[in-house]
């Protein structure tokens, strides 16, 4: 302080007084001091430090913050008990693979070993719907978004297309040699990541099937999708990377090496078009959310245990992740809080593959204790009320289901 | 606000100094107004919102209940202040203290609440060093001159006015919707002493629409000091 008044004043003395003035110079400064209005016999200091700012909790939003997501757990309940279980005895233990998925038609498709089993749901019934060579195996499969059709993948390398009206293969579609692990349609191509981290797309109207090859990963494609837009697509390997494609490129165009883990939980949301989930296995516990247009991380939730796979909800701002050791459950989120809703234990092992009902209220799980579970955790607002009102406007679940797939057929055309 | 019992003991021991006249010395006058300052500044602090009134705690004074701040770290950001204000009271280089309200996001001069200190001028003559140490020279004076004397009491009715006064200023003063916040501005003689965490500073008037309301003063003998408040006025408001 001492030192630092001593060097101020001396900068200041030759500028203050430069020699001494005699009566017309200081006359003169007077004049033009007064002129300017300006006093020169005085000086205005301010203290230079900003004023401490006192941190003012606004109890409004402090207490509406807290209060709003209790009314909304009053209002909604989530049955923490699965609607059916099933048994799907021989269901490979393998994190790898993606073996369940349900169809617009409210047909579920399982792989068991060498067997794909279909169920449907409407009416409950089961049927054996296809099976693989004796030395091969069902790794994945995938409805079309109209459900009319299976992508089943094999250990083989096969990619082959099933038609469920005649339960017929339509076309076998070979080049691979090691495993197709995961699949995803966008209208007529179908995509197939490998254990070789090569993904393919198979545009399935003409011989030459293959029409591209990403390549991206160095280890096993365990998750992919496609945005429902068909503009851009996701996949995550066993090289704890995640990349973000553009149709238009065979480079990916972001690749994301935040997981730890093996990246199998790929989902896209379905409000808000370019919010990617994905989220890592063991070593890693974590999903992250990314913008998938300014190739930022939005923000990132640890989930405490494996992530096997994420699911959406279309009728409550939630998802739903599936997990492994230690507990095995479905939890279910809502975002962007990221504050967990609901646990829901109810598997012995870890949870596998998960899909979602084409109504978006139930999700199956199944796990490696060889169970198939039905959830309703995201019962339909609408539903509900129509059911309340009873039979009197004559709408059932199911109409108000057919709702969105109406849309999703309109959209789906042939280019 | 250990300074105000201290400053009250500096008020008695400068009229005992003096019993027979009455009169205050430099030193007792110093405290008053720095203790006047002291006051004012945090009342107009709570009362204008530039803290929340959480920050504020009741004071009795001036036969008056005051508020001043309870948050240590405005309390030492305003110490900082006043330690220096002694400092420039005591060598009479000040002329003004300036407490400028301005918004937090936009910086706009939006209140300037302005003291005026003018010294006796017989007062003012006498070096700087002799009249604050000696009292009985400043008595001395002042029983010379036949100065109009002014017991306590009557000091403190003045202030007390002035108090009461900025507390209902809020009355005609506009709304501070933004968040504000504040600057203090000493104006001082050209050759002041000043510390590095001071700087010039331009005299931050209200840019347009200013009003101003003078407030009462009062007068230690020593010192007089006058208050001034201009504020802008909202267009939207009249």
């Amino acid at each position: 302080m001492e030192s630092a008044t001593a060097t101020f004043s001396r900068i200041k003395e030759p500028v203050e007084k430069p020699k001494p003035l005699d009566a017309d110079e200081l006359a003169y400064q007077a004049k033009m001091a007064q002129a300017c209005g300006v006093a020169i016999d005085q000086r205005i200091l301010a203290f230079n430090v900003e004023p401490p700012t006192i941190e003012r909790h606004d109890l409004r939003t402090t207490w509406s913050r807290m209060h709003r997501p209790n009314t909304k757990i009053a209002r909604r309940r989530i049955p923490t008990v699965p609607e059916k279980v099933l048994d799907a005895p021989g269901l490979v233990d393998d994190f790898y693979l993606n073996l369940l998925d349900w169809s617009s038609r409210n047909i579920l498709a399982i792989a068991l070993d060498r067997t794909v089993y279909i169920w449907n749901a409407d009416t409950g019934s089961v049927q054996e719907f296809c099976s693989t060579a004796e030395d091969d195996l069902v790794t994945s499969l995938q409805w079309t978004l109209d459900g009319s059709y299976l992508a089943v993948g094999t250990a083989n390398g096969d990619a082959q297309i099933w038609d469920v009206d005649s339960a017929s293969k339509v076309r076998t579609m070979r080049g691979r040699n090691s495993r197709v692990g995961v699949l995803s349609w966008d209208r007529h191509i179908v995509s197939s990541g490998a254990r070789d981290g090569s993904i393919w797309h198979h545009d399935v109207r003409v011989a030459n099937h293959k029409v591209a090859e990403l390549l991206g990963h160095s280890s096993e494609i365990c998750g992919l999708k496609w945005r429902p837009d068909g503009q851009m697509l996701a996949s995550g390997g066993n090289d704890n990377l995640v990349n973000i494609w553009d149709v238009r490129s065979t480079t990916p165009r972001f690749t994301k090496s935040e997981h730890m883990a093996a990246v199998k939980a790929i989902a896209w949301c379905p409000w808000q078009l370019n919010l990617l989930a994905t989220g890592g296995g063991t070593a890693d516990r974590t999903v992250h959310f990314w913008n998938t247009t300014t190739a930022g991380k939005v923000t990132s939730v640890n989930t405490g245990s494996q992530v096997t796979s994420i699911v959406w909800s279309r009728e409550y701002k939630e998802f739903l992740t599936s997990h492994g050791f230690p507990d095995n459950q479905l939890a279910i989120w809502s975002y962007p809080s990221l504050r967990k809703v609901a646990d829901l234990p109810g598997h012995d092992s870890r949870v596998l593959h998960t899909a979602l009902s084409p109504d978006g209220q139930t999700v199956a799980s199944t796990a490696s204790d060889e169970n198939l579970k039905f959830w309703k955790v995201f019962e339909s607002r609408k539903a509900k009320g129509a059911l309340a009102g009873a039979g009197a406007t004559g709408i059932s679940a199911d109409d108000l289901a057919d709702g969105p797939l109406a849309k999703s057929y309109a959209r789906m055309t042939i280019r | 606000m250990l300074a105000t019992a201290q400053t009250a003991g500096a008020v008695g021991t400068g009229t005992q100094g003096a019993a027979k006249g009455k009169s205050i010395t430099l030193a007792g006058s110093v405290s008053i107004v720095l203790e006047f300052f002291q006051f004012a500044i945090n009342n107009i602090l709570f009362q204008r919102g530039v803290y929340p009134p959480e920050a504020f705690g009741n004071v009795r004074k001036y036969n008056l209940s005051l508020l001043t701040t309870t948050d240590d770290g405005l309390k030492a950001y305003l110490d900082q202040i006043f330690g220096q204000l002694q400092a420039w009271i005591a060598a009479k280089s000040i002329k003004k203290l300036v407490m400028v309200i301005s918004s937090k996001t936009t910086g706009e001069v939006l209140e300037r609440w302005q003291f005026d200190v003018n010294l006796d001028s017989s007062v003012a003559n006498i070096p700087v060093a002799k009249a604050s140490l000696s009292k009985a020279s400043a008595a001395a004076v002042a029983a010379d001159q036949g100065e109009p004397t002014k017991t306590e009491k009557e000091i403190q009715a003045e202030i007390a006015a002035i108090m009461r006064q900025i507390t209902a200023s809020v009355s005609f003063l506009p709304m501070l919707n933004d968040p504000c916040t504040f600057n203090i501005l000493v104006y001082t003689d050209k050759d002041a002493e000043v510390p590095a965490t001071w700087v010039d500073s331009d005299p931050r008037m209200i840019a347009r629409n200013a009003e101003q309301v003078r407030l009462r003063s009062f007068n230690t003998t020593v010192h007089h000091v006058e208050g001034l408040v201009a504020y802008r006025l909202d267009q939207d408001a009249c």
